[in-house]
């Protein structure tokens, strides 16, 4: 029964209840950082890292924290640990952090890891709210990477920065679409995808009123 | 509820406050020996792509770099005279601190401003490529005004003449993606190769055009495609190149180059 439980707020994030498909949260960030996968993997990890730490931080001391205070004692978990997260990136990933720029800070404001902190950290043990904070990073990621591909493939010809498609411009066949490269891509494929997953799964869709 | 009174919040906030500032400046101090050899070894990387030993978007690794750099020799010029000043280290010459510095700055006249970056360092870096035992090269960096940040890059001039273009690159700044962050993007950065920076008179005439330049003209040699959707990107580059290439920039310096030769 527990392991149901612990499995369900794992992954119900990814496809039921998936933050940005359904909750519409961090939408900004996925359109900035997915015209290569090599930057949409970084921001996944890099949220991945904050939103179960900071879930779990705030889920230990959520007997403790004064109600009049709360979000300001999360934000101040949350961005410590987007700092943290960032100085590792300039020490160790510098090329994609100076891609990211200020897309990791930003994280700060996504408010998939707001929204957690609050809605499901508060009201939970630190265990859970580990498992919730991965899986909402998961379903952040699912949409990254989905977006990712087909913005890196489509528009640039490679995955990962390894060719796929040669290009027309040296030699090859194919001519990359540059609307991929620009941001309303993401619009078009993130919208694509909520269409997808609310014809798999329609108890998501909305009524109409 | 006990959680909420004064003494409690109180409490929880310095205690939130200390475990957090901890945290945050343990990975800063603990990082920063690693983030400054990566700030060193890109500024060197730059220089590089400048140079021409590194083509853009070229991964090469930290050692590759350590050796290409040996063919460049950094110098530190005096803009006021355009001599070089040996007495300093010019490895470890840091020109951006300098501009700050009230003691080793100037402010520069409003009229002579045109890169909007209202005081410069009376001590200038500059860097001499060699191939083969020869200067070919020489790389001086610039900086100026863009639209939303101020841009630092590099242009490299022919050591032959001190005049024509062999590369110009940024490495530092925050425009618009797409529109002024096309500085970055090679194709606009190949226009650059073979351009003449001055005229027969001597004065600095490379300019950025709005959209594309006529072949043929007399003045071609003189041009640069504008990048589309960035005049103001576009107007800062080519303000920067007027003032540090100009009377109040590396002038002298380039002026003391073409009669005596780099040595």
């Amino acid at each position: 029964m527990a392991d149901e439980k612990a499995k369900d707020i794992l992954f119900n994030p990814v496809f039921n209840d998936n933050p940005i498909a359904l909750q519409i949260l961090g939408i900004c960030s996925a359109l900035a950082v997915t015209t290569k996968l090599e930057t949409a993997v970084t921001m996944c990890l890099a949220v991945l890292f904050v939103v179960s730490l900071s879930n779990t931080a705030v889920s230990l001391i959520r007997n403790y924290i004064p109600s009049s205070i709360r979000i300001i004692v999360q934000m101040t978990i949350i961005a410590s640990l987007v700092i943290i997260v960032d100085q590792f990136l300039r020490a160790y990933a510098f090329d994609i952090s100076k891609q990211l720029s200020v897309f990791v800070g930003l994280i700060i404001t996504n408010c998939i890891v707001m929204g957690r902190a609050e809605a499901f950290a508060m009201k939970n043990g630190p265990g859970a709210s580990f498992l919730d904070g991965v899986g909402n990073a998961l379903g952040y990621s699912v949409i990254l990477l989905f977006v990712g591909v087909f913005r890196e493939l489509f528009g640039s010809g490679k995955l990962f920065g390894a060719e796929v498609f040669s290009l027309a411009a040296e030699g090859g066949w194919y001519a990359p679409n540059g609307l991929m490269l620009l941001p309303p891509s993401a619009f078009f494929l993130i919208g694509f995808f909520i269409w997808a997953l609310r014809s798999w799964k329609t108890e998501q869709v909305e009524e109409e009123s | 509820m006990a959680n909420d009174s004064i003494g409690r919040t109180f409490g929880v906030a310095l205690g939130v406050c200390l475990v957090c500032s901890v945290l945050v400046s343990g990975a800063a101090v603990s990082l920063r020996p690693t983030q400054a050899v990566n700030k060193a070894l890109d500024k060197k990387r730059n220089i590089l792509m400048a140079a021409g030993f590194v083509k853009a978007g070229e991964t090469v690794s930290g050692e590759r770099i350590e050796e290409l750099y040996k063919n460049i020799e950094p110098r530190v010029v005096n803009l006021a005279t355009g001599d070089y000043e040996e007495n300093i280290d010019a490895v470890g010459y840091d020109q951006r601190r300098a501009a700050k510095d009230l003691a080793r700055s100037m402010a520069i006249p409003a009229g002579e401003d045109f890169g909007g970056i209202k005081r410069r360092a009376h001590l200038a870096s500059a860097y001499l490529v060699s191939d083969r035992g020869k200067v070919r090269k020489v790389i001086l960096p610039m900086h100026g005004k863009g639209l939303w940040s101020t841009l630092y890059g590099f242009i490299a001039l022919d050591a032959k003449d001190i005049n024509t273009i062999r590369g110009l690159v940024y490495y530092e700044h925050a425009e618009t993606p797409g529109l002024g962050g096309e500085v970055d993007n090679p194709n606009w950065k190949a226009l650059w190769d073979g351009k003449m920076a001055f005229d027969e008179s001597g004065s600095v005439r490379i300019e950025v055009i709005k959209g594309k330049v006529v072949p043929g003209r007399a003045e071609t040699k003189y041009q640069v495609d504008g990048l589309s959707g960035a005049t103001i990107t576009s107007r800062g580059v080519k303000g920067m190149l007027r003032y540090w290439l100009g009377e109040g920039g590396y002038g002298k310096y380039l002026a003391k180059l073409k009669q005596q030769g780099v040595s």
